[in-house]
């Protein structure tokens, strides 16, 4: 039943370091863009506080397929940009990065807007007395703290962004999914020994990541 | 106080749901009723597509509907399924589905698992471009060009890993975005079965717009896919086949599904017996 | 509305505002006009790609209502049976004996560890091998335990986190009173945390409504996302305003979902005004440290 598997016709271990690499750009690109979406939802100005609010609510309510082929759609296919890349194959791999960026960033918003909120209002308060500026409380005082409480939820936004990367061989990442989708049309005989391999991959992916994390979550947690 | 009445009501849309779902789940099981149960592509024009109207059409569903009148069973007694390619195996083995027409390709690996009638068809794997486009006459000329195909299906390896490695292929979810990329160039060429791309040449929509270039980069015989060591089915649907080809129905439904993009179709294939 | 983070503008910071406000807003309208022009030139704001969804009432009655149908079937189900199955793990999980805790622990994990469409095509696996369950059903029984074994772990973490945010003092007291270990979580802990968790909740049943769609293309279950197949068959690839119609039929039900949920927190948060939760979170803590999360 593994013959399959020793033949060479798969590259298994490459396909799980795409979804590593997918995983990895994706998640530093969602903490940036989820931070600058939940400081704009904070700022004094209005405007900003209204697109933060409303991008947040559109993207967080559409499904992540939709966000994605979107990208491909509207980013490379109508408006040409391919983020620098010459293959097809990169193309995909780069445009699923920005989908995934673009929906994940919503959840990391989300999870630090509860962790500013575990912040003391007399954190802010001491911080404006001495005359900081809304920047300066932002990224000296409240941030800081906020990030720290917000480990669990950001560790388990990590996990399902690893998992969600499946999703990105809908325009064709060369990642795991996409290789269980030739598995699957190849070895119809061997069904279950395919998907009992993947669903192994993802939890050596996924399981040290949230361990570590909760672990994390507990030294770093701000006693009060 | 308030806790316990929102509960309370929650609990009471609990049990509607799911008495209501009970309720719509009359058992028809399996396909051993006074129906037929038949596996068909829901979405592939010129093969089987379900219409706005509800009905089904395509050459694929004409032999199936051929097919199930003569076992015995006439359309209204036909309960339509779709079979996406990678359930169809599991779909004739969980007995879900009588049989199965659907772009079925008979291949050496399909065979260990489920049993073939037919062919009814031999189609060929060729290439989707603009109408304007005249650059691709041959294999080779694949290896500069920008590819389509949905991700995973056998065209889309056969590319990779045969025909034209050094081609920039594009791997889609549907054929549907291949098209939307043809149309927009982004990409230069969608590749699949010709039935296939003859179906949404022929669409009104994109009549006049694209072209088949005409190239065999494979032979697929198309099955009907039936359960294993079911000799006896296998026996009626190849008899039925026969007549279907033998009668001109055959000659008919080609003309009527592909006539309009142009396809040059293959003759009947000899049914295997 | 004033927040902590900043102080009320005077005369200049209003205008500096003013200034940020007209630079974003130009921003944003050049880049939906280099999207709108760029879509124009294309061909894909054609009136064809996009009237069948207005003139034609069979996309909606022949695809999309039914496609609608079997999302909401299959989230009411997945949502009613993972809350409760959640709510006991979560509460397994905070057990005082190891032998529940222990395997409660891991069962969560494993299952919060695999992508939901991967357990999907497992159950429907075994729905077939094992059971009776008509074909007609199978697809909608896998999406449902798939949605619900990956949801059921989420949510478990949710309470769990959500009764830990309680302060001591109410277990405490709750012991003081004699009360039995179930008594405390029963009548104590859980109804005080459910108004904590209730936000994070929310964003989960919005993730469960989404995940449907994960049993749209690999196993038939005629979702609403898998409807686009068919649509674009019909239409002449109308690819991009399918998506668009989709997208927004699942905004439009995800939106109503979390304002009914809003307006039941704010029922609920009315009728505990003297809670300890409001008491002793300072600057409003309405989130529980664990949100919601999609899993593929």
């Amino acid at each position: 039943m593994f013959d399959f598997l020793d033949s060479g016709q798969y590259d298994l271990l490459g396909a799980f370091w795409v979804t590593a690499q997918l995983a990895l750009y994706s998640a530093i690109g969602s903490l940036i863009w989820g931070t600058a979406l939940a400081a704009m939802r904070v700022s004094p100005v209005p405007l900003m506080r209204t697109f933060g609010t409303t991008y947040v609510n559109l993207v967080r309510n559409t499904p992540l397929t939709v966000v994605i082929v979107a990208c491909s759609f509207g980013l490379d296919q109508t408006l040409g940009i391919t983020l620098g890349a010459d293959s097809s194959e990169d193309i995909g791999f780069r445009l699923a990065i920005l989908g995934l960026v673009a929906y994940t960033g919503t959840f990391v918003c989300e999870a630090l807007r509860s962790g500013i909120n575990t912040v003391p209002t007399g954190q802010a308060e001491a911080g404006r007395a001495l005359g900081l500026s809304f920047t300066q409380v932002l990224t000296l005082v409240v941030l800081p703290q906020a990030f720290r409480a917000a480990v669990t939820p950001l560790a388990n936004v990590l996990i399902a962004l690893t998992k969600n990367t499946t999703v990105a061989a809908a325009i064709g990442a060369a990642e795991a999914a996409l290789l269980m989708k030739d598995m699957i049309e190849n070895e119809a005989d061997a069904l279950f020994v395919v998907f009992a391999l993947f669903a192994f991959g993802f939890m050596v992916l996924t399981l040290p990541t949230g361990l570590f994390l909760g672990w994390a979550a507990k030294r770093l947690a701000v006693k009060r | 106080m308030k806790l316990r009445k929102i509960s309370a009501a929650a609990s009471a849309a609990v049990v509607l749901a799911l008495t209501a779902t009970a309720c719509g789940s009359g058992s028809d099981s399996g396909s051993n009723g006074d129906k037929i149960n038949i596996g068909i592509k829901f979405d592939q024009p010129g093969m089987g597509l379900k219409t706005p109207d509800g009905t089904y059409t395509g050459f694929d569903v004409d032999v199936a509907r051929y097919v199930a009148k003569e076992l015995g069973y006439p359309e209204d007694k036909i309960n339509w399924k779709q079979a996406p390619s990678a359930e169809r195996e599991n779909m004739i083995k969980n007995g879900d589905v009588k049989y199965i027409v659907g772009t079925y390709s008979i291949t050496e690996k399909r065979l260990k698992e489920v049993d073939f009638a037919g062919p009814y068809f031999v189609a060929h794997q060729d290439l989707l471009v603009r109408a304007d486009d005249n650059s691709i006459t041959k294999v080779e000329d694949l290896n500069s060009k920008k590819l389509c195909s949905v991700a995973g299906s056998t065209s889309a390896q056969n590319v990779r890993d045969k025909l034209a490695p050094k081609a920039d292929l594009r791997q889609l979810g549907g054929y549907s975005e291949c098209l939307t990329g043809l149309e927009n160039k982004s990409v230069d060429a969608l590749t699949t079965d010709a039935t296939i791309l003859a179906g949404y040449a022929a669409q009104k929509e994109h009549q006049g717009k694209f072209k088949l270039a005409g190239l065999s980069l494979s032979d697929e015989k198309y099955g009907i896919g039936l359960k294993k060591g079911d000799a006896d089915l296998k026996g009626k649907i190849n008899k039925a086949l026969e007549k279907m080809i033998s009668d001109g129905t055959w000659d008919k439904l080609v003309k009527q599904h592909f006539g309009p993009s142009g396809y040059k179709n293959d003759p009947a294939p000899k049914i295997a017996g | 509305m004033s927040s902590v983070l900043y102080d009320n503008p005077g005369p200049r910071a209003r205008r500096r505002n003013v200034l940020y406000t007209v630079a974003f807003l130009a921003v944003l309208a050049l880049v939906a006009w280099w999207v709108l022009t760029a879509l124009n030139d294309k061909g894909q704001l054609d009136a064809a790609k996009w009237s069948p969804f207005v003139t034609d009432p069979q996309v909606w009655t022949t695809y999309l209502l039914p496609g609608l149908t079997e999302t909401l079937k299959a989230a009411a189900l997945a949502i009613l049976i993972a809350l409760p199955l959640g709510a006991a793990l979560g509460i397994g999980r905070l057990s005082d004996h190891a032998w529940v805790r222990v395997p409660v622990g891991a069962i969560v994990e494993f299952f919060r560890a695999i992508p939901v469409l991967i357990l999907m095509i497992f159950a429907s696996q075994i729905y077939a091998k094992f059971t009776t369950v008509s074909s007609d059903f199978r697809p909608l029984y896998a999406v449902v335990t798939g949605l619900v074994l990956y949801n059921a772990s989420v949510i478990a973490e949710v309470v769990r986190a959500g009764v830990l945010s309680l302060p001591r003092g109410q277990s405490d007291a709750a012991v003081a009173l004699g009360m039995r270990k179930g008594q405390s979580m029963l009548y104590v802990l859980l109804p005080q945390a459910v108004t904590v968790m209730l936000p994070a909740l929310v964003s989960q049943l919005v993730v469960i409504v989404k995940d449907t769609a994960l049993g749209g293309a690999v196993l038939g279950f005629g979702e609403l996302l898998s409807q686009n197949r068919q649509i674009t068959a019909n239409y002449g690839a109308n690819t991009i305003a399918t998506f668009t119609v989709i997208a927004l039929v699942y905004i439009a039900l995800n939106a109503v979902i979390t304002n009914l949920a809003s307006r039941l927190e704010k029922r609920l948060r009315q009728g505990r005004k003297t809670s300890a939760v409001k008491e002793n979170s300072p600057a409003e803590t309405t989130e529980t440290p664990a949100g919601a999360v999609s899993g593929a």
